[in-house]
């Protein structure tokens, strides 16, 4: 199962390597995080970092392990936006000289950047962005300003204390003309004493959720008051201004941000099933360990994961902790897909690839958010101390529903997509995950054909199921929308149901990835079987949670749904005896879990009590300020003490 | 409306007066808290607290003065337990004897005392607790021990640091056999000088959730080693153990214990409609300055107020939290009578009010958990700064879900109630909130008359609709648990249903509970037709989230939904221009607030960019640790510096 989870022998051996080269050196330890001060968290991060950087060098670790080693020292900072925002701009969207100029400064990390694209009262909308650069032909320059104080960069990681240079996003403004917004390469701070450059102000932007969480990150303000850029620092390999101050688009297609997309969105769908499986491995270990209630006779107690009910809400996010890793992996395949389509000019799937990404981000960073936070309270009250590594799992995963396209705007611009498709059924062939479009007249018409609870353990039929839902959703809303004079106005109006009917065509997607991974060859006793019995978890589990679709559109009886759900609870007592096999297979470290709950061992309570003893609180019987603000109170001298 | 939502003109007055009081002085300042060390934050609170109570003796507050006065203060503290726990629980299982004894101390604060039931190993299960409590008719004492690990004493509030007394749950043991779980007081601390008394280990549990949050709460562990406590301090109001080593109970109903469950979860439900109406205010606020989108020729952009799928996420939850006020405010009237009856030894309506508090306990903390969480998500980005208010108010509020009773056993207890009232209807005739069970005949036969998007708003079409689907689940389930031999089984084989059903039940009370309200007079100009829109807006959203059960049972139609779809859209556009006016009738302080986002003038951006500057890492231009890190990196030195 170890080799299912990690794609291949060798994706498994690579992460298990860095995993467990970051596990055993001292210098990644976690546990002190939260009882650290915002600084001295700061600083100890920065060290990590340089020595993770070092340890890439002295081993000379190619890029992929690098990647993991970053994932497993688990604290957010500047090398994420480097390597994963700032140098992947400036290839994606730089000429082959700025290339040539810019990546090997960056490479050796000569220069450190970061990415500014958001400001402070603009975030979704980009064309709402603010700070301008005006074109100045006499010195052939561009003047980056920030014109009010809402078009303050805000947010952007690395670029408070630590980013040298930044992309920054801004109204390109040529002879008083609005020219669209571009990316412009930006020095920030001197390469000799690092102070920030004359005209710049940069400063962090404050405490965020949690104690550690994104409190290791300097995400940052950013203003600049008339800062002078030479004209060759915007990058130009789409749109270029020319020196005499006109404004040019080159040969390459502008499509090729849209394959951007999908590349960052694809890392973040395989991000959320990491964060998801972490939570679930802690939560399904810890239900292992708890018993509570139901003695016998002076025996122990149960164990907490033989309750339905704690069942009911844990194997459903183990089953989407699978399903969101196979969706992951074939997004990958996508992207590849689309980048070869590119490469030959081919642009007919890039719209269903960008509104499949965009969707499916949507969908699996919701889930894994809430499912975070669904774990912790599975973990009752225990769950809620820092040391069961829950808390701050959630307030590091939280932002990725918001980042990258928030989550609500994505699956509007699925439904977009799902409405064209469907408006353009007569002439166009619906391809990809919209294919079952194009057979939507049987999908209107055809019933369910389940009779027995058994009779859902039948890929066909499920598939169909979720089919026959997301194809009614869509066409109804269409038909909605029909009524509408305006169809902005209509799009608006219904935008709640249409972000539904999105999400049925999203669940779709994942759970017809997951059949079809299974028709593939598993290699691994009985890891097959047990993979199948998941997919059904996590589709029958949709299908309860979302029956009110499933009735609603008529494809289902009210006794087909309810077959449905007597079979998952007969599931979920298959699954329970493979519990802790499947979560021991996400091969998650103790270190990476950074949970006392969550311990491979179960030596669960002496190291809770252990850990409490820690803290800082405890470094005396009498804690500060007993004497100055309770033992008054006691003694009822609080008339004259000083407060 | 503000005289509404505080209940009458008085409670506003005096709730307003208390919020003032604690907003204009400076030593309730609440902003710096994220930055302080774990230490300096209790300190800080203890200094708080001392400086509240020494307020509420120099202006001689009345009880429910002083209990506005702590709640604005903000911050979990050993007080909250010491009035709201150590003290009831010896007014409630003490003696007359105990009671003229140990009051006046506590009410003094001579004695501060904390409760301390649940263990390291045990929580939801008091039967299971593992601490004895071991009679010495030698000497007339008990002997308190912690057998084993698992049996330290672990979370209660004001333990760690600061409580000199507790009540401890134990094992009682006379003659070596286990007369049941009952309370101790037992003395914890030297009244000298602090230190903890021979015998006593005692802790602070470690960080919690968040930065602030319950991390200014000293919760603890404690262990005993064989501690003797004189006889007399066994809380003996029920049961009593004499001299002679004799267990004798009381002629003091045992049924007192429910109605001071049914008092401690009465509260809990009004803390949840003040919490959830905080997050609300914060996000409505906000969602009227944020713009985003919809610019029309280079006009401001559309407030993301007036987006549907904005609308449909926040006015909900608006709803909800008056709802919630609502029913609260209910459930206090409920204690009262329960209070009055068990003063004539009258049973009756017990087990019904018992499970009402319990499922109302339930239902309302766990809406408003996750409705904080998105009002965070509906404020974007910036909702994820600590300075929004919202992560430090999910982080504080969300133990509500586990402590008193977790959501979970609770909802259990609630079905175990439902399903022996409909397996009594044949002699006993359902009282209270389950009345409707008493029509289960015409309720299981009747359908859903609606034919018209109008026709959803009439209180008795609604009412029908949530008393049929909480019915025929309740019945449903009686059938199907009868299919098992074993009764125990079935509940635990069903059990993940029957909590859905226990959920309809819930929302049904809390639906009529909104409904009997507007029946009542409502003073104040047009107040009365806002709140019937809320009133729908609660209960259509619930119908549409549900709606696979109002499906699945057959009541309503799939059209039938669908209209009470579309009437949804037309109310929210209705709520839409009272929005602000119904966050601002809370008469929520800035203080009290604790939010940029949510300020009452609306000035956020500035605001948000001038607090960014406080903190610490802005103290200087060059952070902490960039000479040490970052700058052997850039200067390509990593391999000779020291890391």
């Amino acid at each position: 199962m170890k080799v299912a989870w990690a794609g291949s022998r060798e994706a498994f051996q690579v992460s298990d390597r860095m995993a467990k080269l970051v596990a055993n050196d001292p210098v990644f330890e976690k546990f002190s995080k939260p009882i650290l001060s915002r600084k001295e968290l700061f600083k100890n991060t920065l060290r990590k970092a340089a020595y993770a950087w070092k340890l890439i060098n002295d081993l000379h670790l190619n890029e992929e392990e690098a990647k993991w080693l970053r994932h497993y020292m688990d604290e957010p900072n500047y090398t994420d936006l480097q390597w994963e925002m700032f140098v992947p701009a400036i290839e994606g969207q730089g000429t082959e000289e700025q290339k040539r100029k810019w990546l090997p400064l960056a490479q050796t990390m000569q220069i450190i950047g970061t990415y500014a694209q958001t400001e402070l009262g603009h975030g979704s909308n980009v064309r709402g962005l603010e700070t301008t650069a005006t074109f100045d032909r006499q010195t052939d320059e561009f003047v980056m300003h920030s014109p009010t104080l809402t078009s303050s960069k805000w947010w952007p990681g690395g670029m408070a204390k630590v980013a040298t240079h930044a992309i920054v996003y801004a109204r390109l403004m040529i002879n008083g003309h609005f020219h669209g917004v571009h990316g412009f390469i930006v020095q920030l701070r001197s390469l000799d004493d690092h102070s920030p450059l004359p005209g710049i102000t940069l400063g962090d932007i404050g405490m965020k959720f949690g104690h550690g969480g994104y409190n290791t990150m300097d995400n940052g303000v950013l203003r600049f008051d008339r800062v002078r850029i030479p004209r060759n620092q915007m990058l130009m390999r789409v749109s270029q201004v020319t020196k005499e101050g006109k404004f040019l688009h080159s040969d390459v297609p502008r499509q090729l941000v849209y394959g951007t997309m999908v590349s960052v969105r694809q890392t973040i769908v395989a991000d959320a099933s990491k964060a998801l499986s972490r939570a679930v491995c802690i939560a399904t270990r810890y239900s292992a360990v708890r018993r509570q209630f139901g003695s016998h006779n002076g025996g122990p107690e149960t164990q907490v994961i033989d309750y339905k009910t704690q069942q009911s809400r844990l194997f459903p996010l183990l089953a989407s902790a699978f399903a969101f890793r196979f969706v992951g992996e074939w997004l990958k395949s996508l992207y590849t897909d689309v980048k070869q389509r590119l490469e030959a000019n081919d642009f007919s799937t890039l719209p269903e690839a960008h509104a499949c990404t965009a969707g499916i981000k949507s969908l699996t960073t919701a889930a894994t958010a809430d499912g975070i936070e669904e774990c912790r309270k599975l973990c009752g009250g225990h769950g809620y101390l820092i040391s069961s590594g829950l808390p701050e799992l959630f307030a590091f995963y939280v932002p990725a529903c918001t980042y990258e396209g928030e989550n609500v705007v994505m699956m509007l611009q699925v439904a977009r997509f799902l409405v064209k498709t469907v408006s353009d059924l007569g002439n166009k062939q619906p391809v990809g995950t919209a294919a079952y479009l194009g057979r939507v007249a049987p999908l209107m018409q055809k019933c369910c054909v389940v009779q027995t609870a058994e009779d859902w353990l039948n890929p066909g039929v499920i598939v169909e199921a979720f089919e026959a839902r997301a194809a009614r959703m869509v066409i109804s809303k269409v038909q909605q929308l029909g009524v509408f004079d305006n169809q902005e106005e209509g799009f608006a109006e219904l935008s709640t149901d249409l972000v539904e009917a999105s999400l049925a065509h999203c669940q779709l997607i994942v759970v017809s990835v997951f059949i079809q991974r299974l028709d593939q060859e598993i290699p691994g006793k009985g890891v097959k079987q047990t993979l199948k019995l998941l997919c059904y978890v996590y589709a029958l589990f949709l299908l309860h949670k979302h029956q009110g679709d499933f009735l609603a559109t008529g494809y289902l009886t009210p006794k087909q749904a309810s077959l449905a759900n007597e079979q998952l609870r007969t599931l979920y007592s298959k699954i329970r005896p493979n519990a802790i096999a499947l979560v021991d297979s996400f091969n998650h470290t103790d270190h990476y879990l950074s949970s006392v709950l969550g311990r491979y061992d179960g030596n669960v309570y002496p190291k809770l009590y252990e850990a409490a003893l820690k803290d800082p609180l405890n470094d005396s019987d009498i804690a500060d300020g007993i004497y100055e603000y309770v033992r008054p109170i006691l003694k009822q001298k609080l008339q004259f003490a000083k407060l | 409306m503000k005289v509404a939502w505080a209940g009458s003109r008085e409670a506003f007055q005096l709730s307003d007066r208390m919020a003032k009081l604690v907003a204009n002085d400076p030593a309730f300042e609440k902003f710096t808290r994220p930055m302080l060390g774990r230490k300096e934050l209790l300190k800080n609170t203890l200094r708080k607290a001392a400086h509240g109570w020494k307020l509420i003796v120099d202006l001689r507050l009345t009880e429910e003065e002083a209990k506005w006065l702590r709640l604005f203060i903000d911050e979990p503290a050993y007080t909250d337990l010491h009035w709201g726990m150590f003290i009831p629980a010896i007014e409630g299982q003490g003696t007359e004897e105990q009671k003229n004894k140990w009051l006046p101390l506590a009410q003094k604060m001579q004695i501060i005392g904390c409760y301390a039931q649940t263990e390291l190993g045990h929580g939801s299960n008091v039967q299971g607790l593992e601490t004895t409590a071991t009679f010495d008719p030698q000497t007339d004492e008990f002997i308190i021990d912690s057998p084993t690990l698992t049996s330290s004493k672990w979370w209660p509030g004001g333990l760690g640091k600061v409580s000199n007394h507790a009540v401890v749950y134990a094992r009682l043991i006379v003659g070596g056999k286990f007369h049941g779980v009952h309370g101790f007081i037992v003395q914890l601390r030297s009244l000298d000088d602090h230190s903890p008394l021979p015998g006593v280990t005692v802790g602070d549990i470690g960080m919690k959730f968040g930065n602030g949050a319950y991390n200014t709460m000293d919760n603890g562990v404690l262990r005993f080693d064989h501690v003797r406590i004189p006889r007399n301090q066994m809380l003996m109001r029920v049961t009593q153990v004499t001299k002679e080593g004799k267990v004798v109970q009381s002629d003091v109903p045992r049924q007192l214990i429910y109605g001071t469950m049914v008092y401690v979860r009465q509260t809990i439900v009004a803390d949840a409609s003040k919490a959830l109406s905080r997050a609300v205010c914060i996000a409505t606020r906000y969602s009227a300055v944020r713009r985003q989108f919809g610019s029309r020729n280079g006009g401001p952009e559309t407030q993301v107020i007036d987006y549907k799928t904005q609308q449909s996420r926040l006015f909900p939850l608006l709803a909800s939290a008056y709802a919630f006020r609502f029913v609260g405010e209910w459930l206090k009237w409920l204690y009262m009578d329960v209070k009055q009856r068990l003063a004539v030894n009258d049973f009756s309506t017990l087990p019904e009010a018992h499970a009402c508090t319990a499922g109302l306990k339930s239902l309302t903390t766990s809406v408003t958990a996750d409705g904080i969480e998105e009002c965070r998500k509906l404020c974007g980005g910036h909702g994820y700064l600590v300075s929004s208010g919202l992560p430090e108010l999910f982080a504080v509020y969300i133990p509500a879900c586990t402590y008193e009773g977790d959501n979970v056993v609770l909802l259990l207890q609630v079905a175990r109630f439902l399903v022996k009232t409909v397996s009594e209807l044949g002699y006993k005739k359902p009282v209270g909130t389950t009345a409707y069970m008493g029509r289960v005949a015409s309720l299981m036969q009747n359908n859903c008359a609606v034919q018209t998007a109008e026709g959803w708003l009439n209180p008795g079409a609604v009412m029908e609709a949530f008393e049929s689907r909480a019915a025929r689940m309740a019945v449903r389930c009686g059938q199907r648990l009868a299919k098992y031999e074993n009764p125990e089984e079935g509940f635990a084989e069903l059990s993940a249903d029957l909590v859905e059903a226990s959920v309809a039940h819930c929302q049904l009370i809390i639906v009529s509970k909104f409904i009997e309200k507007l029946q009542q007079d409502i003073p104040g100009k047009g107040v009365k037709q806002t709140l019937e829109v809320l009133c729908y807006v609660y209960a259509l959203f619930l119908l549409h989230k549900h709606q696979g059960d109002f499906l699945a049972t057959g009541y309503v139609t799939p059209k039938q939904a669908s209209l009470a779809n579309d009437q949804l859209r037309t109310l929210y556009s209705k709520v839409r221009p009272n929005a602000i006016a119904l966050v601002d009738s809370f008469n929520y302080t800035d203080h009290y607030l604790g939010s940029i986002l949510g300020r009452y003038d609306g000035n956020v951006y500035p605001k948000l960019y001038e607090a960014a500057w406080k903190d610490p890492l802005n103290d200087s231009d060059i952070v902490d640790g960039f000479h040490e890190y970052v700058q052997p990196i850039l200067k390509q030195k990593l391999r000779t510096s020291k890391l």
